[in-house]
């Protein structure tokens, strides 16, 4: 499987995905072989299947979320590029891509990156507001079932409460960034891909 | 004028305590007459007297001592707080060491012997209180993020350290002109062993007021507290060998085994005992009141068995406190809790001021031998092996890091490296074979002397003028808990993706082996089904409403605090539906009002409360609202103290006061 797998990325893919996420050779060949090795039906792309046979995705509350990230919009499967592209915004944020030129278009791994990443999984309609439906869904998911509905309401509202400053009782991308700005995301959203 | 007036009356009672001391240390025995004489049934004995007002001293004298003393120690640290400028200037720590060598210069102008910090009641009663006050209230979420970088620093930081020094006063003494030439290598590697080490107390007392950013606090905090075992290993090891004479691989290659063995035994130890009182508290229910107690006595008793063993005492007591807190936090009521939190920071602050006056004291006392040369390179060989350990360490160590270590970060952590009163105890703990025990004695001093005084007072404008990072107040904020359980699932799930076991993947799968395993043998009641997030939730809404009771905002239909001692706290009051949208309206009404308010989440020795809540009530309104509802209650004398336990299943928000229906 292994010679196989590393005729099948050619030269100018593995440049290409270089440039566009960032990721160094040896981790992009390490990753290709990790996608391979989730692609049971071989052709090339992944499937919701695909995802749901990962036992870590499957006993993880958020799994679902997590999964439809990767597909993009209406779409049932993902490539290789693809699943770089979601994969890099949990690169970790090197010193030297802080100085860029804020000209160019903003790396994928950038804090704000990162933030609107986790955002989109709160807002499943796309409207740039996590609504307090929205929000429900996902404290239901991460609590279980034993707690009352209107005790997860009444997190939701007052965690709404603290955030929302323009009035609209929702949570926008701007106010989801001021409640984190204490978190720190670069460290917290970044995963050390081994070399 | 009033003031003025107090400040005089102060000054009075400190020289009043201040000068008894001395006198008293010199005071002869009296002997009690009267009592004792009644009993001998000698007939020969002329009656007496019968003694109206008789002085038996010696009965009463140890522990009249050690109150003086502490009131001493208690008084000046009052004192500092009260001038206003000296305590921004100076830091604690040094004011204190001052007032014991006054206190000790006092003692041996009078013609006494000044008392020496006796190394037995360092380590087992001065101690303790604040390794575990720290290990407590450690933030978990830091250390373990940070645990591979404080355990470099804090075991190859203090080996290199050690070495470097014991090593080059070695090639010190081996010059002519210094004339100490009778040293042997493993006398200095002995004394570079016990200088080496960082000391926690110190590092608390000075960073306690800079208040850095959390980083670096954690790093240099929690290398203060990891390299305990290091130390125990070295010193133990050069002692035993220092008396021996040679050494041998097996030796070196025990030695290493020792260590493994006393750091990791020292955890165990403390983790074990850290059950046992998780377990002890799912009982003590009916019971509230003594429950603090538990929490200190099982503590208390690992730190001592684990000295017991020579393993270490300070780990163990850190993986007690660790251990039992989430599972103590969700058995024990509210009250227990403050106390548990004022009892804690009593103690380890009196402990802290009584270390520094010591420190003091004993430098008066102890028998000095200077040698210029000796002294002098081991403070310049602190610091320089201190920052070039921190040099290398941090290059090597921002290969594996997420988010490096900056130059200021490095510098911080460089310059912070305090020694304190345990290299004091351990020198002091030399037998007297040791030839060399009073040089090194002076030594040490020097070394604590010069940190404490030039590094503790300086590291304040220097953090000013490098513009460090400072520490963020942030109030505690449900959007953070529900953001941060959120990201830690994501990477969990990102990291199953990639097929990555990181960080996240075994913090998962620790955290579900608690959840199906241990939890239901360590929390009462139904409680260990309850996620962390509804717990939080719960006791952040139970502070708000204490707090809005306590200035008077809520409505006195409440009469909770008070008669709070005896409520179970799991018992859900039976309320309509209406009373609890009403006082969910009120509370929301005051978080429109708090929101812009900043509250510090600090775990610092002098404040217990945030901030604003003292701001906001000034203590006669206070008062005055507490004896309004005082009145008010007692028309409400009704409320049962107990109230039955609701059907299990049935989860509302919850609060400990007793709302009548």
């Amino acid at each position: 499987m292994g010679s196989r797998a590393s005729t099948l990325l050619r030269e100018e893919e593995i440049e290409e995905i270089k440039k566009e996420t960032g990721f160094s050779h040896s981790q992009i060949t390490r990753l290709y072989s990790r996608f391979t090795s989730l692609d049971k039906g071989e052709n090339g792309t992944l499937s919701r299947e695909d995802f749901q046979r990962i036992p870590e995705l499957a006993i993880n509350p958020l799994g679902d979320r997590i999964i439809n990230a990767f597909f993009p919009e209406g779409e049932d499967q993902v490539n290789f590029r693809g699943f770089m592209r979601t994969l890099a915004h949990f690169r970790p944020i090197e010193d030297n891509e802080k100085n860029k030129d804020p000209i160019a278009s903003e790396p994928l791994n950038s804090r704000s990156n990162k933030l609107l990443f986790a955002f989109r999984l709160y807002d499943l309609d796309r409207d740039d507001k996590i609504s307090r439906d929205e929000l429900l869904q996902v404290l239901r998911m991460m609590v279980g079932v034993n707690i009352s509905d209107e005790q997860l309401g009444s997190i939701a509202d007052r965690t709404i409460q603290e955030a929302d400053q323009n009035g609209d009782n929702s949570i926008s991308f701007n106010e989801f960034i001021k409640v984190l700005e204490k978190v720190d995301v670069e460290q917290k959203m970044s995963i050390r891909f081994l070399h | 004028s009033g003031s003025f007036l107090l400040v005089y009356l102060y000054i009075f009672l400190v020289v009043f305590v201040g000068i008894g001391l001395p006198i008293e240390a010199s005071a002869p025995a009296y002997q009690s007459h009267g009592t004792e004489g009644s009993h001998l049934t000698n007939i020969t004995n002329t009656k007496k007297a019968f003694p109206v007002l008789a002085v038996n001293y010696e009965h009463v004298r140890k522990p009249f001592e050690i109150a003086l003393w502490i009131l001493l120690a208690l008084l000046m640290k009052l004192g500092f707080h009260l001038i206003p400028r000296l305590s921004a200037v100076v830091p604690e720590s040094c004011l204190l060491i001052v007032v014991g060598l006054l206190v000790g210069g006092l003692i041996k102008v009078i013609g006494e012997e000044p008392p020496v910090l006796d190394s037995q009641l360092f380590f087992l009663c001065l101690l303790p209180p604040i390794i575990l006050d720290a290990g407590y209230f450690l933030p978990i979420r830091p250390f373990t993020e940070n645990v591979g970088t404080i355990l470099v620093f804090a075991v190859i930081g203090t080996l290199w350290n050690a070495f470097f020094m014991g090593g080059l006063l070695y090639a010190l003494c081996q010059i002519e002109s210094v004339g100490l030439s009778g040293v042997d290598l493993l006398a200095c590697l002995l004394f570079g062993s016990i200088v080496s080490a960082v000391d926690p107390v110190a590092v608390l007392a000075v960073f306690e007021e800079i208040h850095i950013n959390e980083l670096v606090h954690i790093l240099v905090f929690g290398e203060s507290l990891l390299n305990d075992a290091v130390t125990v290993v070295l010193y133990n090891l050069f002692e035993e060998f220092s008396k021996v004479g040679t050494v041998t691989v097996l030796d070196v290659f025990l030695g290493v085994v020792c260590f493994f063995v006393v750091s990791l035994g020292g955890v165990l130890v403390g983790a074990i005992y850290g059950f046992l009182a998780a377990f002890t508290s799912r009982f003590t229910s009916h019971t509230r009141v003594i429950e603090p107690l538990f929490v200190f006595l099982y503590s208390y008793m690992a730190y001592l068995s684990s000295e017991m063993f020579h393993l270490s005492g300070i780990m163990a007591l850190i993986a007690c406190g660790v251990v039992m807190r989430p599972y103590v936090e969700a058995n024990i009521s509210h009250k227990s809790y403050t106390t548990i939190k004022y009892f804690l920071k009593m103690w380890s602050s009196v402990s802290e001021t009584l270390i520094f006056i010591f420190l003091g004291v004993s430098t008066v006392a102890g028998p000095h031998a200077w040698n210029w040369t000796f002294v002098i390179t081991t403070v310049i060989l602190c610091l320089v092996s201190r920052v070039l350990g921190v040099i290398g360490l941090t290059f090597i160590i921002n290969k594996f890091r997420i988010v490096k270590l900056t130059k200021k970060d490095q510098f911080i952590v460089a310059y912070g490296g305090l020694r304190g009163a345990i290299a004091f105890s351990l020198g002091y703990l030399l037998s007297n074979s040791h030839q060399m025990r009073n040089l090194f004695l002076t030594a040490i001093i020097t070394v604590i002397f010069f940190t404490v005084f030039v590094q503790g007072m300086t590291i304040r404008p220097l953090v000013e003028l490098l513009a460090v990072k400072k520490k963020k107040e942030s109030k505690p904020s449900i959007n953070e808990e529900i953001h941060t359980e959120f990201l830690d699932h994501l990477l969990t799930g990102v990291e199953g993706v990639c097929g990555h076991y990181g960080h996240y993947h075994w913090k998962e799968k620790l955290n579900r082996f608690n959840k199906t395993y241990v939890k239901r043998w360590l929390i009462a009641g139904e409680n260990f089904k309850e996620p962390e997030l509804i717990a939080f939730y719960r006791k952040m809404e139970l502070k708000q409403a204490i707090m809005m009771v306590e200035s008077g905002q809520l409505p006195s239909v409440l009469p909770s605090t008070i008669s709070m001692q005896n409520i179970q706290p799991r018992a859900i009051p039976r309320v309509s539906k209406k009373r609890e949208e009403e006082i969910r309206r009120i509370l929301r009404a005051n978080l429109q009002n708090n929101k812009q308010k900043m509250r510090s989440r600090s775990y610092s020795r002098h404040t217990l409360f945030d901030a604003d809540e003292e701001d906001n009530v000034s203590e006669v309104r206070l008062r005055k609202t507490k004896m309004e509802m005082e009145r008010r209650m007692s028309h409400y004398l009704t409320v049962p103290a107990n109230r039955e336990s609701p059907r299990p299943g049935v989860r509302r928000v919850r609060f400990e006061s007793g709302l009548s229906v």
